[in-house]
């Protein structure tokens, strides 16, 4: 395999607080090639948006604090300068955010907004800027981009600012792109469109995509690998296949198991995970999931921190964070219930398509 | 954008409206008989005979109205019950001062405000935010006719700095204008501003948190021109307006700080007529501040559509 | 919130609201700023209450020297009749507190009421009533309080009622766009379906559930209140001597500034401690009601006057 085009190694981050230091991301290591899509899943508060905006430092700091190594294109970005940042963030790795609604300024044309990157990193003059945002527009699939130029963001529906975003995500041709929650604010069949679109790009591009969601079903449709998190570390993580076939970790268990599942009997049978993640100011020293686990909770569990160790003897690099096994027929239950999740992203969610599609 | 400008002229019109009815019911809402009361003890039957004649008392409601209204649509104000002289002169000689002073206010509360409340925006929760929060808690809080007294006080009376008080026009001394109208424009200024500081602070700090700003920050742009084109562009919209707005305070403040300083302006003029039952000057003047209020808002709200695009599809 | 739940059921639920006072002042206690506006109105209105018993002289006595500088005897020195600046400060908070009670008591009876309706009922009558509070809304406070005062003639009664009538629209303003927000929540249109009266619906559901604008808004208003009177009593027309009040003795106090800084000073100072009082605790009750909702001088950018 070639060389990664990301590689973080023990990420930390950690935000001073009045009621102590919030450990936020504890120890994040992985490996990104080009081509590739790493899913990063998570409930919210897991740390997996901000071990993202941590690689450019797009954290508040103070009261932020990174430390770590996240090597880039043969840099090494935590010891970065500000200014250097600021040459690799939307030009070397773009990024996409959640809400359509808020990511565009209102007040600015989007062709300005979009061509503003690229006229910053590439130098394009104004009128090979707008050129080359007439076709990223035509790229991800807006109509008659050439005049959708200097139109306002409240003149667009949510699926296509969300496309708007992302083309301005794309504009500088980054090596990485990262996809924080990008559909999540987006109705299914708009869901389904996104991510169709970004698996093209990156076959067309070549480009290495971390796309962060809470939502397994989505991850089905797009990953290649998959890393769950939890209260700031990977507590799993495998091959896309892998993960939804033989789950390890008793919390992706969970995660599986609360997935809709198309066709069953009682449509309430969800299983859902019981209690909350811990206080990040206030870390169990043990594992951090043992609170909620169905498992097991012995002494080992509550004192003894528990390493991110391989599953199995594959070599595929499919590793959990735990002591114990679960139960085979529990992990055989979650992976049948999960595989009908391989269809589009919630397929089981019988909303009206094109709810906001097309222009108000 | 046009359907927008039309309701908003219409609104504004419709205002005017109110106020001019409001401002004429002034003189009949006084218990007895206006021009009775106005002459009080220097009544003559002649003269008497020939205000209320003059000022049309002698007719019905409406009809009065209707014709005030009337003459107020030409310019005309009708006459002073005191000196006898044409309303709308007596206002006109004294527009220029309060103009003057409502700029130069202006000037100062801006110059304080937008500064003050960037910097304590960018710099949220440091000493330097502190310290202007602390400033412009005090601003709010001061009664300005109070402060004006201490700085004639201080920078006329000790120091001998500044002229205490008069009015000298920029066209004869533009020096000796900019000596006169510092104290008073400062002390309406730092009211005015410690208001515009604190919305200034909290419509940036808005502004910053927006998600798009993160964008921004994300897409790599330098601070700079974040700033710029991101916080402060659309920091912009909601000041403006409240700076209109605040016309009204500082209008308000007008009137007392005119009466510290001795400024010969509306506000002035309004409260001697007050003082001298002189009404017809007295509805003049509050009709023709009322009015400039409606005005400058209306032009404010038409910048604002200029402003933020989502208003002209609204 | 505690209302949400109250769906069908037609009672208060008069726990839950106290908790939630209770929780609202333990807020508002610890933010300091209000706390030390806090200790400055019971300072006010201790001085309001007992102004006599504790001055050391009355605030009409006379007999000591003209302009004496301040001094132990005389710690806010004399006026040009003789009398004890301090004493007349002290026992000038009654008035002040007294003018600000009464108009933002009549601001906050009729503004809430004309807010409720138009609110409420929506349609013409919101429409009409509205307008009209933007017409009043185009004069500025002290500008309308002074032509009010001019109808009705200079005293300390038509001051009160000058200022309540300018501060009016204010709260209708602010009480309408807090109805608007809560007329069409499920519990409200619950206890509708459920045949309670317009006057039942207003008064047990709604007011309650506006209650937090308007305290904060009463709060802010004193503030502006007693900065107007202080202006109206200093421009002559507001309270009438010998009435000790600080707008007055600071009008007496002008004239002769260069001679007794003392007489300006003080009373100044005493307008801007209770002003910045009812300010900070108005802003400390906002913080602890409603994050959310932004201060009423921001919002509405018109309001402290003077």
């Amino acid at each position: 395999m070639s060389d990664p085009v990301l590689s973080v190694r023990d990420l930390h981050v950690r935000f001073g607080s009045k009621r102590g230091v919030a450990h936020v991301v504890r120890g994040v290591s992985y490996d990104l090639h080009a081509g590739e899509t790493l899913a990063l899943v998570g409930e919210s508060g897991s740390g997996k948006s901000v071990s993202t905006l941590a690689l450019t430092k797009l954290i508040p700091m103070p009261p932020g604090r990174i430390d770590g190594e996240v090597h880039f294109g043969g840099r090494e970005l935590v010891a970065m300068s500000e200014a250097e940042l600021r040459s690799i963030r939307g030009n070397d790795i773009g990024f996409v955010f959640q809400d359509p609604m808020t990511s565009l300024n209102p007040v600015h044309p989007i062709g300005r907004q979009l061509t503003e990157g690229m006229r910053h990193h590439l130098g394009l003059s104004a009128s090979a800027a707008r050129d080359r945002a007439v076709e990223l527009l035509s790229l991800v699939g807006i109509p008659d981009a050439a005049n959708r130029l200097d139109a306002y963001p409240h003149q667009f529906s949510g699926g296509m600012r969300q496309r708007v975003v992302i083309a301005i995500g794309l504009s500088c041709e980054p090596k990485v792109l990262i996809a924080d929650e990008a559909t999540t604010a987006l109705d299914v069949t708009t869901q389904a469109q996104i991510v169709d679109l970004v698996e093209r790009l990156q076959e067309e591009l070549g480009l290495a995509v971390v796309w962060i969601t809470h939502d397994l079903g989505v991850v089905a449709g797009i990953a290649d690998r998959v890393m769950v998190m939890y209260a700031g570390e990977i507590v799993e993580e495998a091959d896309v296949d892998d993960l939804y076939g033989s789950p390890r970790h008793p919390y992706t268990v969970g995660l599986l198991g609360s997935l809709p599942v198309l066709g069953a009997d009682e449509p309430g049978e969800l299983t859902t995970i019981h209690g909350l993640p811990p206080d990040p100011t206030a870390m169990p020293p043990g594992c951090a999931f043992h609170p909620r686990c169905e498992f097991r909770d012995d002494d080992r569990c509550r004192d003894e921190h528990p390493p991110l160790r391989d599953a199995d003897d594959a070599g595929d690099g499919h590793r959990v964070r735990s002591f114990y096994e679960v139960p085979a027929d529990v992990r055989e239950a979650a992976s049948t219930s999960s595989q009908v999740a391989e269809a589009p992203p919630n397929a089981g969610d019988p909303l009206p398509a094109e709810a906001s599609e097309g222009d108000r | 954008m046009t359907g927008y400008v039309v309701r908003r002229v219409a609104q504004s019109l419709l205002a005017l409206l109110g106020v001019s009815v409001v401002v004429f019911s002034l003189m009949h809402l006084v218990p007895g008989d206006p021009v009775r009361t106005a002459l009080g003890t220097r009544f003559d039957q002649e003269a008497y005979e020939a205000l209320r004649a003059r000022a049309g008392l002698d007719r019905p409601v409406l009809v009065q109205y209707a014709q005030w209204l009337g003459g107020v649509l030409t310019g005309d104000l009708g006459v002073s019950f005191r000196s006898g002289r044409s309303v709308s002169d007596v206002i006109m000689a004294r527009v220029p001062a309060t103009a003057l002073l409502a700029g130069a206010s202006l000037l100062v509360a801006l110059a304080i405000a937008l500064p003050a409340g960037i910097v304590s925006a960018i710099r949220q929760g440091k000493p330097i935010d502190y310290v202007a929060t602390a400033l412009s808690q005090i601003g709010v809080s001061i009664p300005d006719f109070w402060y004006g007294i201490m700085l004639i006080l201080v920078f006329s009376l000790w120091l001998g700095w500044l002229p205490p008080s008069g009015y000298v026009s920029p066209l004869e001394d533009p020096t000796e204008f900019l000596r006169r109208v510092t104290m008073p424009a400062v002390t309406i200024g730092v009211v005015t501003g410690a208001i515009l500081t604190r919305f200034t602070r909290s419509s940036v700090l808005e502004s910053l948190n927006a998600e798009h700003v993160r964008l921004a920050r994300a897409k790599g742009l330098p601070e700079g021109r974040i700033l710029r084109e991101h916080v402060l562009r659309n920091a912009w919209i909601p000041i403006v307006t409240v700076t209109g707005l605040q016309l009204a305070t500082l209008l308000g403040g007008i009137v007392v700080v005119e009466v510290v300083f001795a400024w010969p302006g509306l506000g002035r003029l309004a409260l001697d007529a007050v003082v001298n039952r002189d009404y017809p000057v007295m509805q003049g003047a509050v009709l023709v501040i009322a009015a400039a209020f409606l005005v400058i808002n209306l032009l404010v709200d038409l910048l604002y559509a200029r402003l933020d695009p989502r208003i002209s599809y609204s | 919130m505690s209302a949400t739940e109250a769906t069908a059921d037609d009672r208060p639920v008069v726990d839950e609201h106290r908790s939630q006072w209770r929780q609202t002042w333990s807020i508002l206690v610890s933010n300091r700023m209000a706390l030390f506006g806090l200790v400055v109105l019971g300072l006010l209105v201790v001085a309001a209450l007992l102004g006599e018993l504790l001055a050391p002289h009355g605030a009409n006595a006379q007999g000591f020297e003209f302009y004496a500088a301040p001094s132990l005897d005389h710690p806010f020195g004399t006026d040009n009749l003789g009398r004890d600046v301090f004493s007349r400060v002290l026992i000038g908070a009654r008035t002040s507190l007294q003018v600000g009670a009464v108009s933002v008591g009549i601001s906050l009876v009729a503004g809430t009421l004309l807010g409720l309706v138009a609110g409420y009922r929506g349609g013409w009558l919101d429409a009409v009533l509205m307008r009209s509070m933007d017409v009043l809304f185009a004069f500025p406070i002290v500008l309308l309080a002074i032509a009010i005062v001019a109808v009705l003639g200079p005293s300390i009664t038509n001051a009160m009622i000058a200022i309540g009538v300018a501060f009016t629209p204010i709260f209708a303003r602010v009480v309408r766009g807090s109805v608007l927000s809560v007329r069409e929540e499920v519990f409200v249109r619950a206890v509708r379906s459920l045949g309670a009266s317009d006057v039942r619906i207003v008064l047990r559901h709604i007011l309650p559930n506006v209650a937090a604008p308007i305290i904060v808004q009463t709060s802010l208003s004193f503030a502006f209140a007693i900065l107007t009177e202080a202006a109206l009593s200093f421009l002559g027309v507001g309270v009438q001597p010998p009435t000790p009040a600080w707008g007055l003795m600071l009008q007496e106090g002008r004239g002769v500034i260069d001679l007794a800084w003392w007489m300006g000073l003080f009373p100044g100072l005493a307008i801007f401690l209770t002003v910045m009082a009812f300010n900070v605790v108005g802003d400390g009750l906002r913080d602890a009601l409603d994050p959310k909702q932004r201060s009423i001088i921001e919002s509405r950018g018109q309001g402290v006057d003077a």
